[in-house]
């Protein structure tokens, strides 16, 4: 399980958040919620080594993050980066590069690799994407490739920035299932989501990032009485009652109206 | 597991390019053998290859003459095109090549500083090649990390790099000016008076850094990904481009020390590939290097042939041929890999 403890985290000399303490559990889907430039992708790439860290302490199951390799960590956590070179290589190939973290020097992909490989694709509905091109995929064909990736990497858990930015509706909800599903494995699933009502919809747990501080963390239910999202967000928050549980909107903020 | 074998059918596509070009090696190989201001038979060939009829005139062109510019040729051309693999791949940059971002530019630099110190250090030569080479892929480096490293800004970075180690050749050129007497088509690029005395420090180096950038071919596909997703996939992302970076600059400083600045050949080959096998890098390295070695060894005969029996430095003949294919190219796929 990775541990935050009072991390202060941004980029150069200026921090962007400051002492954030939380844990991401196993079995649980964590979505980072916040304001643009609130700090939630640097939280999230500070958390995985690929940042220096301010001040505070990063914990990969008791040991800290400073003591581990890079390699060590890549068993440990996977990542899935907002934006990223589309290589024109293969899906399967792709998915191949999600086991690199546990081949020593020269570096071969052995037979159960490409097993692992094949099993995760068909896990995350891409199977018979297998021979494609990555460029000639949709954004939604190539995220379940990417999902795919991160199974194959076999780690405890998984960070996701924006997994659902560009995708249209159907993908959407498609890659919100599959996070589901992988924490239904027992794996900490970590995302960062700009649709508010999904996140309220989906998530185990939510933190609330906003003006350079961890504003409220706990579940949907707490965070919609905390009151911090519309603060945050300068919206207001409702949800109704439907079929499927609670559904969460949000509307402009009513300003209250001055009396003459 | 039935999945599993279809994954290897690509290989087999693999292998058969590799043997396509192999044998287009071999071609302009013996093509280069026989033809030349005295044409020979093939037969005459083999047997001065072999060993036979030693103290012939026939013995005495082939194996001093034309094998060393042979192997120059291929050794020159084959070293060129796998660093600009190598090259284009780790900066994730279609627009770099040796000639491009201030490899071949620092290697000259080298190799004509040394000649002016040192005129009789032949062997030295590769070897400040490979130091003047990897000093300029590592000043580009860092001047394109200190800038926010915008694939644009690389480039522009490397035109400066090149045009100043340009300058510091010229200013040695003038000061001293028989530094380069023994490298004559230096700036151009050719081949002639080439020796095997002088090939073989050179041919050492280029084998063993091809050999181990090929063995580090998954890590650069991985690479490939972006640097925060390959560091994520549990690579240290920075000390790997530098080791491959240092890699291609000692094929490219080894190339230089044998044929001067032959420009081109490690942009357009990677390229002209690429459309072939892909962008896998194993593939790509192994496809490059056989590729460069046949351009090279089929420019320097042409520019041997056409104006016989004068000769024209590959360098020329290499622009003049590979320039037109090379837009020819651009323009029928309408835009390369970028």
């Amino acid at each position: 399980m990775i541990e935050l403890k009072e991390l202060t985290v941004g980029y150069g000399e200026k921090p962007v958040l400051r002492e954030v303490s939380m844990v991401f559990p196993p079995g649980q889907v964590t979505v980072l919620l916040g304001p643009n430039g609130c700090g939630k992708s640097t939280l999230m790439k500070t958390a995985l080594g690929l940042l220096p860290r301010q001040g505070g302490e990063i914990l990969y199951d008791g040991v800290g993050l400073e003591h581990l390799t890079t390699r060590q960590v890549a068993r440990k956590a996977a990542y899935l980066a907002q934006s990223r070179e589309i290589p024109s290589i293969t899906a399967r190939r792709m998915v191949l590069h999600g086991r690199f973290p546990y081949l020593g020097y020269p570096r071969r992909y052995r037979a159960e690799d490409y097993e692992t490989a094949q099993k995760a694709l068909e896990w995350a509905g891409a199977g018979d994407l297998a021979d494609c091109p990555m460029q000639e995929l949709s954004g939604g064909q190539r995220q379940k490739v990417y999902l795919a990736m991160a199974l194959a990497q076999d780690t405890e858990t998984v960070f996701m920035d924006e997994p659902t930015t560009y995708l249209d509706v159907r993908h959407q909800l498609e890659v919100m299932t599959v996070s589901r599903r992988l924490a239904d494995m027992g794996r900490a699933v970590v995302l960062v989501l700009h649709d508010l009502s999904m996140a309220l919809r989906e998530a185990d747990r939510l933190a609330m990032l906003a003006d350079g501080a961890l504003r409220q963390i706990g579940t949907p239910e707490e965070i919609f009485a905390g009151g911090e999202l519309d603060r945050a967000f300068g919206v207001t928050v409702r949800r109704v009652w439907t079929e499927s549980g609670w559904l969460y909107y949000c509307q402009e903020k009513q300003e209250p109206k001055e009396t003459e | 597991m039935k999945n599993w074998r279809t994954s290897c059918i690509p290989n087999n596509k693999y292998l058969r390019i590799y043997a396509a070009l192999a044998a287009l090696v071999l071609a302009v190989s013996l093509l280069n053998l026989c033809l030349g201001a005295e044409k020979m038979p093939l037969g005459e060939v083999l047997r001065a290859l072999t060993g036979g009829g030693s103290g012939t005139t026939a013995f005495r062109i082939v194996r001093y003459v034309r094998l060393p510019r042979l192997c120059a040729c291929l050794l020159a051309g084959g070293a060129l095109a796998a660093s600009g693999a190598i090259i284009q791949g780790v900066l994730s940059n279609a627009l770099a090549a040796p000639s491009t971002i201030g490899v071949n530019a620092g290697a000259g630099l080298a190799v004509a500083l040394c000649c002016a110190i040192a005129p009789t250090a032949v062997k030295v030569v590769p070897l400040a090649a490979m130091a003047g080479a990897f000093l300029g892929v590592m000043t580009v480096l860092m001047i394109a990390r200190r800038t926010g490293a915008s694939k644009i800004t690389l480039v522009l970075a490397g035109v400066a790099v090149s045009s100043i180690f340009s300058a510091g050749i010229d200013a040695v050129v003038t000061f001293v000016p028989e530094a380069l007497n023994g490298y004559s088509d230096f700036r151009i690029g050719g081949f002639s008076g080439v020796s095997m005395a002088r090939i073989l420090p050179a041919l050492w180096p280029a084998i063993l850094s091809f050999v181990a950038s090929l063995s580090l071919h998954n890590e650069m596909d991985v690479l490939l990904l972006g640097k925060e997703q390959a560091q994520s996939l549990g690579l240290p992302a920075e000390r790997l481009r530098v080791t491959l970076l240092g890699l291609a600059a000692v094929l490219a400083g080894a190339a230089v020390s044998v044929c001067g600045l032959v420009g081109f050949v490690g942009l357009i080959v990677p390229h002209i590939m690429r459309t072939l096998v892909g962008e896998e890098s194993g593939p790509l390295l192994v496809s490059s290097a056989l590729g460069g070695a046949a351009l090279l060894g089929g420019c320097d005969l042409l520019g041997r042939m056409l104006f016989a029996p004068y000769e024209i430095p590959v360098g020329i003949v290499m622009s003049l041929a590979g320039g037109p294919f090379f837009i020819w190219l651009l323009q029928r796929r309408g835009r390369l890999h970028d």
